[in-house]
């Protein structure tokens, strides 16, 4: 398999496997993967009886809003900064943009675990790949990597939601994956559980003719106005403007303070 | 003490060689030649091919083959050993096609055949591939490249070069006449190649097989006539050369 090493994938049976080639058994098996999971266990029926009533509930819904969308200078990330442990706060400031390389970004929402280890090793992955290489992955590339790395653990759990953000030589790259090992390629994309509130504010003011801070201005928007309605989202708004010569971070701010120039009517 | 050292190809002599993988050079020095020319705007690939017996369907023996639609190759040595190698590569260049979700760089798949051979140069009970390989083609920026990859598993990049029986002479006839300017044209490149083989074929363009791939465009293998009108070509200006020479 193309990037056997880079992505991970050895085949069990070693050096002798991979001298005689793969065959295609190979294709429909899970290949090795970072976890081996012991046989009969199933982790996302466990995790489904934990959730019912009166059992501990270990609650793992994508506690978060993360935007992202694409216009004539680039991509813009915008992400808010609360972690929740069920309806504990457990942090105000959660770093949820990971910088993978001065061209690539990802962004996590759902299990803060499974987020920052799988895109931590993504970020491994795209450093060896540019190593081997000589020349920096391309955004495709990147998330078809993380996706790959789902694909292994499909139906076993996992929880996390991303975006991965870059430019390369074929321009700038918006992918969403999850931990079904959906992949897709598009303008905007929103994750977590306050994606709604911020879809619509970014539906509403989106042009992709917009100036560069009419941009930031409404990627602001979108994460303070989820914040305001969902109760997992909140903290700092974290935006990001990625650029054809790397990403640069734009600003941090409180989305108390957001709030009020929003909505002067309202307090 | 070469006898004792060179029956199970993962151990060292005592000087340092590995007597296998040098045995391996000798087959690929009984191969047919082939050379490779990297132009500007066409890379070319040329090989020697063998005369075929009477009862023998010539469209079977098909030295040069497509690695995908931007890369192609030509080997010397044995022909069975270099259609594993090939099958190996073709899937790994769709396979990369998948998980990258573009068309492989020459120099990735160079690497990925080299490291194929080299792996066989360091098991227990396998002998190494008995193949040298002229890999070209485009990367998708439109650079032009050509590699050569030889038993031991190294690889270099070459402007032109040639591999097989002759090789040595074809090179130093290559040394002489390749010129970066000339490399601008097409025909030019094309007719480098052809001279080259020329040099060590008997019995001139009927014994050539060649192929050639300009940017953006697929691997073209030139008919017969086509082949021709470039021998003619070449005769001539040989012709108008000691012309001149004689009256100088």
């Amino acid at each position: 398999m193309a990037l056997f090493d880079v992505s991970g994938y050895k085949s069990h049976a070693g050096l002798r496997g991979q001298i005689l080639g793969t065959g295609v058994g190979h294709l429909v098996d899970r290949p090795n993967q970072e976890f081996a999971v012991p046989v009969g266990v199933d982790p996302s029926g466990f995790l489904k009886s934990c959730s019912r009533e009166g059992a501990v509930s270990i609650d793992l819904n994508h506690g978060t809003t993360t935007l992202a969308f694409k216009f004539r200078h680039g991509v813009i990330v915008a992400v808010d900064s609360r972690a929740s442990a069920g309806s504990y706060i457990a942090s105000k400031e959660a770093n949820k943009v990971i910088e993978i390389n001065p061209y690539l970004l990802g962004t996590m929402s759902g299990s803060a675990a499974d987020c920052q280890y799988w895109e931590r090793l993504l970020a491994k992955e795209c450093r060896l790949y540019k190593l081997r290489n000589k020349q920096r992955i391309s955004v495709s590339a990147a998330s078809k990597l993380l996706c790959n790395m789902m694909l292994g653990y499909r139906g076993m759990g996992l929880s996390m939601g991303s975006m991965i953000v870059g430019w390369d030589n074929k321009g700038p790259g918006l992918y969403y994956v999850d931990d079904n090992a959906t992949r897709l390629s598009g303008r905007m994309f929103s994750t977590g559980c306050g994606s709604s509130y911020a879809y619509g504010v970014m539906d509403s003011g989106y042009r992709e003719d917009m100036t560069v801070e009419e941009a930031y201005e409404l990627g602001r928007r979108g994460i303070t106005h989820a914040t305001h309605r969902d109760a997992y989202s909140g903290g700092v708004v974290n935006l990001y403007h990625m650029q054809e010569d790397g990403w640069i971070k734009v600003c941090k701010e409180d989305v108390s303070e957001l709030i009020h120039r929003y909505r002067k009517g309202m307090f | 003490m070469a006898m004792s050292y060179d029956r199970a190809i993962t151990v060292f002599s005592p000087d340092g060689h590995l007597f296998q993988v040098e045995y391996a050079q000798e087959a690929v020095k009984k191969g047919s030649t082939a050379v490779g020319v990297r132009g500007k705007n066409v890379v070319v690939l040329g090989v020697e091919k063998k005369t075929v017996a009477k009862l023998q369907d010539d469209r079977t023996v098909r030295k040069i083959c497509a690695l995908d639609d931007n890369v192609f190759m030509a080997f010397a040595g044995l022909t069975a050993d270099a259609r594993i190698v090939v099958n190996r590569a073709r899937v790994e260049c769709q396979s990369h096609r998948l998980t990258v979700e573009d068309p492989v760089t020459v120099e990735y798949i160079t690497r990925f055949i080299s490291s194929i051979k080299q792996r066989y140069t360091q098991s227990s009970g396998r002998r190494p591939f008995g193949i040298s390989s002229l890999i070209v083609g485009f990367d998708f920026d439109g650079t032009p490249h050509l590699y050569q990859t030889d038993p031991s598993g190294t690889y270099h990049a070459w402007k032109a070069n040639a591999i097989g029986r002759s090789a040595k002479t074809v090179r130093e006839f290559l040394e002489k006449n390749y010129k970066e300017e000339h490399m601008e044209s097409d025909t030019d490149t094309i007719k480098l190649a052809i001279r080259a083989l020329l040099e060590v074929v008997q019995s001139g363009g009927k014994n050539i097989e060649l192929a050639i791939m300009k940017r953006d465009e697929s691997m073209k293998i030139l008919v017969q006539e086509e082949i021709e009108e470039y021998v003619t070509a070449i005769e001539k200006e040989k012709e108008e050369a000691e012309k001149q020479k004689k009256k100088t």
